[in-house]
């Protein structure tokens, strides 16, 4: 890897001269005290603080999952017991939804890149983004001391009238996912407002990046389901304590109005999940490819039409539960749409490598990944929605693999691709591209290792959140296992080589890749008011490659 | 080939009607998944190598989508999603809607067993004898926390709600034993919701229903002067009346037609009532389950909304014995045939 410096490839951001860094020290410089980064209200500050809470949150979900797996070894105990087994898998979903990928994209990277890919100073309301970030913790440790004491083992849905009955601690877990629910409104709220208000002269609306499309569906997700869970969770958990009677049949309740209320939000919840890594991947191959994006209004509305279906499809996850045959057939119809706005961006992404410049760098190879999880989780979603093949696999592994393959597959794709992408932006140091290349085929070759098994378990009839299973399903689920060790693996090389090049890295150039992403028309780390001297002027869409020489028609196929 | 794709993608055996028409589906959906994500995967990988960047400051076209390809992107997933969505939404059509012959069982989940009683009397725990094709209606409830009832061999699937009755059908095609898995998460113990279906052949169910009926007249012999006399088998119905007279069903319901402060159970199910909000329904299992849990969710015309709720106060089998002797009051002219089991001698 050889970054080169290409100052003349930044039209507007001239780096400034030496001298000029004294009196603009990056923003990782600036201040040094614990107090400047923990009240700081600079949003690259708190995206680096979201970066390394989430990278926890992601350690403590995956360490829960590699003792589920382990557990599934063998088809009777293996290592721990049922109540704990039940309880890791309950444990395992709520951290890793929760607190990783609902927050992982927009917190870190969102927080970070939104700003500067609109030109602006900081996001719109600094202090409620500190807030947000506060929450999220405040969640987090609510959630995690219920954890502790007591745990939970509802399962991430904490379906009722189990989750009102057990006697694990529910209500403090789900009173931690309360409080992180509004960590989600805040951001959310903030982007909205940010990308409304603080875009730089220049920027119209379809010349904003595809990763600030992404993020402003995703916010509009954010603010509009949300509350939803909220109010469910509070529900639930007055249910428990003071017997409300709404989910329990015994007092007159409907247990199934309560899986109407979870999944409004929880099915956007999936969207706020992959509509950023949606948005990464289009300034990833872009970037790449060094090509402008092939139909950018196409994918950048497609971002909104996900967004908007999303909001009506929550019903296909209730083929089985007794809803009417005519609400199962309008659900179904609805979710396909999904996979049809989905469909349009893969096309389109794979257009953009059309006579682009593919430069094969672990971002691009975690674009590669993403691309294939996204087509075969995509089609697996959609192959759900067809309400007859749902019934046979509904509740089985074939779910479990679906969902990773799409929402977990292509959110740490993307995820990965993101810190690499950006890492000498956020950090001003190179990483070791050869191991980028090799923990990038260790992860994806593991994901499939670890998940196409699932799907044949759910071919078989294997059901999900068993604790023993039927001897016939053990070769499938040793097969499984044995994936998530080398992707247990990849990962640990990954963040062995990040943070040697976080302390022992090449110094990065002030654009390292030579895109034309907006976020690198200033320096690398940026500086705390994100631009030396006079703003960047915008008078070309983001990644827009073409020669000045021989500009000519857009050339349409 | 069909053998072969069942191998392949670790199916189970095909054991019902429903079975072999999800397959199909499922085979088909997979070729498009698999073709489609091979198509893409290879352009990909075609454009990758065939563009990759010659120099550093490489330039490249402008190139943007004609409507024409815009509109292919379109409509080529669209074209086979809704191909997909008529398949499946006919077939599922098909698994939800039980035939009018069909044999009724009652299902109840309960943590940690499956319980199945057949009208004619109580069955026992964790194994449901059916014939082979015939096709056998399933009223399937739950007397704690939601269960789900599975038979991966059938490829059916259906949600066991407290409260409430849900039902799902199958038709099994071959003799043979068949596993009962739970797959809604019921608590400690949910992976150990096992049960099985016992498919007998004709001649099979005949020899063992009558063994049913033997022993329930060696139980009697005593009791008996006769035995030439057929004793009338326990029937859930003749529970049920019990019940709904000890819980004071009757105070407002006839059973002979004549209305009285609520509805008259003569011809009840099966009937299309109009309600007070304008809609009308059919009373259903589902619909009699509700208004003893919830009277006030659909009133029928010219009603006072005065029941109060039984919710609590009757239990599952209660319920459902309830309906069943409810279902015995319909005119003979809205079922062509009455449901048939075995008769048991009841589990008290």
């Amino acid at each position: 890897m050889s970054p080169s410096s290409s100052a003349e490839a930044v039209p507007g951001a001239v780096p400034a001269p030496d001298e000029h860094h004294e009196h603009h020290p990056s923003y990782l410089v600036d201040g040094t005290t614990v107090k400047s980064w923990l009240l700081t209200l600079d949003h690259k500050r708190i995206g680096v603080m979201y970066l390394i809470w989430v990278l926890l949150f992601f350690l403590i979900g995956g360490t829960y999952a590699l003792v589920v797996r382990l557990e599934l070894l063998t088809p009777g105990p293996t290592i721990i017991d049922a109540m704990t087994y039940n309880r890791a898998f309950t444990m395992h979903g709520v951290v890793m939804i929760f607190l990783f990928m609902i927050p992982a994209i927009p917190g870190a990277f969102g927080n970070f890149m939104l700003p500067l890919m609109l030109g602006a100073k900081d996001v719109a309301f600094p202090r409620l983004n500190l807030l947000s970030l506060y929450l999220l913790l405040i969640g987090a440790v609510i959630a995690i001391w219920g954890m502790i004491n007591g745990g939970m083992d509802t399962g991430w849905t904490f379906y009722t009238p189990y989750s009102t009955h057990t006697t694990t601690t529910v209500a403090p877990i789900l009173f931690g996912a309360f409080i992180i629910g509004f960590s989600s409104i805040a951001t959310g709220l903030n982007f909205i407002v940010t990308t409304h208000t603080m875009r730089a002269p220049g920027i119209t609306w379809f010349k904003m990046p595809l990763f600030v499309w992404a993020m402003y569906a995703t916010a509009c997700i954010q603010v509009l389901a949300t509350p939803v869970l909220g109010l469910v969770l509070l529900l639930v958990v007055g249910e428990q304590l003071f017997h409300f009677g709404i989910f329990d049949p015994a007092r007159g309740g409907d247990p199934v109005l309560f899986q109407h209320l979870f999944w409004f939000y929880s099915h956007p919840a999936v969207y706020i999940m992959v509509l950023p890594s949606f948005g990464v991947m289009s300034e990833i191959v872009a970037a790449f490819s060094r090509k402008n994006i092939f139909g950018y209004r196409a994918v950048a509305f497609s971002s909104l039409g996900i967004a908007f279906v999303g909001f009506f499809a929550w019903g296909h996850h209730m083929f089985v539960s007794g809803q009417s045959t005519f609400n199962a057939g309008v659900f179904a119809v609805l979710t396909m749409l999904v996979g049809v706005f989905t469909a349009i961006k893969v096309f389109n992404w794979v257009g953009t490598v059309y006579k682009g410049a593919v430069d094969f760098k672990t971002p691009f190879a975690y674009f590669c990944g993403f691309l294939y999880f996204t087509v075969f989780g995509g089609m697996t979603g959609v192959a759900f929605a067809t309400a007859s093949l749902d019934v046979p696999w509904h509740d089985t592994y074939f779910v479990v693999a679906h969902f990773h393959f799409i929402m977990v597959g292509a959110t740490i794709m993307a995820f990965m691709a993101a810190i690499h992408y950006w890492f000498p932006k956020m950090f001003g140091k190179m990483y070791h591209e050869g191991w980028g290349l090799v923990s990038a085929a260790l992860i994806i070759l593991g994901f499939n290792a670890t998940f196409i098994p699932q799907f044949l378990l759910g071919n078989a009839g294997m059901p999900r959140r068993y604790y023993e299973y039927p001897e016939r399903f053990q070769t499938l689920n040793v097969a499984s296992t044995a994936g998530a060790s080398l992707l247990a693996l990849g990962f640990i090389v990954s963040a062995i080589y990040l943070v040697y090049a976080l302390v022992y890295g090449e110094k990065a150039a002030a654009n390292p890749w030579n895109s034309k992403g907006y976020e690198w028309l200033t320096e690398s780390p940026p500086p705390t008011h994100n631009f030396v001297g006079p703003q960047p002027i915008y008078t070309e869409e983001p990644h827009f490659y073409v020669d000045p020489q021989k500009a000519e028609e857009p050339h349409a196929v | 080939m069909n053998e072969l794709l069942n191998k392949l993608l670790f199916l189970p055996e095909q054991a019902s009607t429903f079975a072999e028409r999800v397959d199909n589906l499922h085979y088909f959906v997979v070729s498009v998944t698999m073709l489609s994500s091979f198509v893409t995967g290879t352009a990909a990988l075609y454009f990758f190598f065939r563009y990759r960047r010659r120099s550093d400051h490489q330039t490249t076209e402008y190139v943007i989508p004609s409507v024409k390809t815009e509109f292919l992107f379109v409509s080529l997933p669209l074209v086979f999603f809704l191909a997909w969505f008529v398949i499946g939404f006919r077939d599922f059509v098909f698994v939800q809607t039980p035939p009018k012959n069909a044999m009724d069982v009652y299902v109840m989940g309960k943590q940690w067993m499956w319980k199945f009683s057949y009208p004619e009397g109580p069955n026992g725990v964790n194994v449901l004898h059916v014939p082979a094709n015939r096709p056998v209606r399933l009223l399937i409830t739950s007397r704690d926390v939601l269960h789900s009832f599975f038979v991966p061999a059938f490829r059916i699937k259906m949600d066991a709600v407290p409260g409430r009755y849900t039902q799902t059908w199958f038709e099994a095609t071959k003799p043979g034993t068949y596993q009962i898995l739970c797959t809604e998460y019921c608590g400690l113990s949910h992976s150990k919701m096992l049960g099985e279906v016992v498919v007998l052949s004709e001649e099979e169910w005949d020899a063992w229903a009558k063994e049913q009926r033997k022993g329930s007249l060696q139980n009697r012999q005593d009791a008996l002067a006769d035995l030439s006399l057929e004793p009338e088998p326990a029937r859930m119905a003749d529970q049920g009346q019990k019940v709904a007279a000890e819980v004071g069903c009757f105070k407002c319901h006839t059973v002979n037609g004549e209305p009285h402060i609520g509805p008259t159970f003569q011809g009840m199910y099966g009937r299309t009532e109009t309600l007070q909000d304008g809609t009308s329904l059919r009373v259903d299992e589902a619909y009699i389950t509700q208004s003893m849990m919830d009277p006030g969710a659909h009133l029928v015309t010219g009603f006072p909304n005065v029941m109060p709720t039984f919710q609590g106060k009757l239990t599952g089998p209660q319920t459902a014995a309830i309906v069943e002797y409810i279902k015995t009051l319909r005119t003979p002219d809205i079922r062509t045939g009455a449901s048939q089991g075995p008769v048991y001698e009841p589990i008290q």
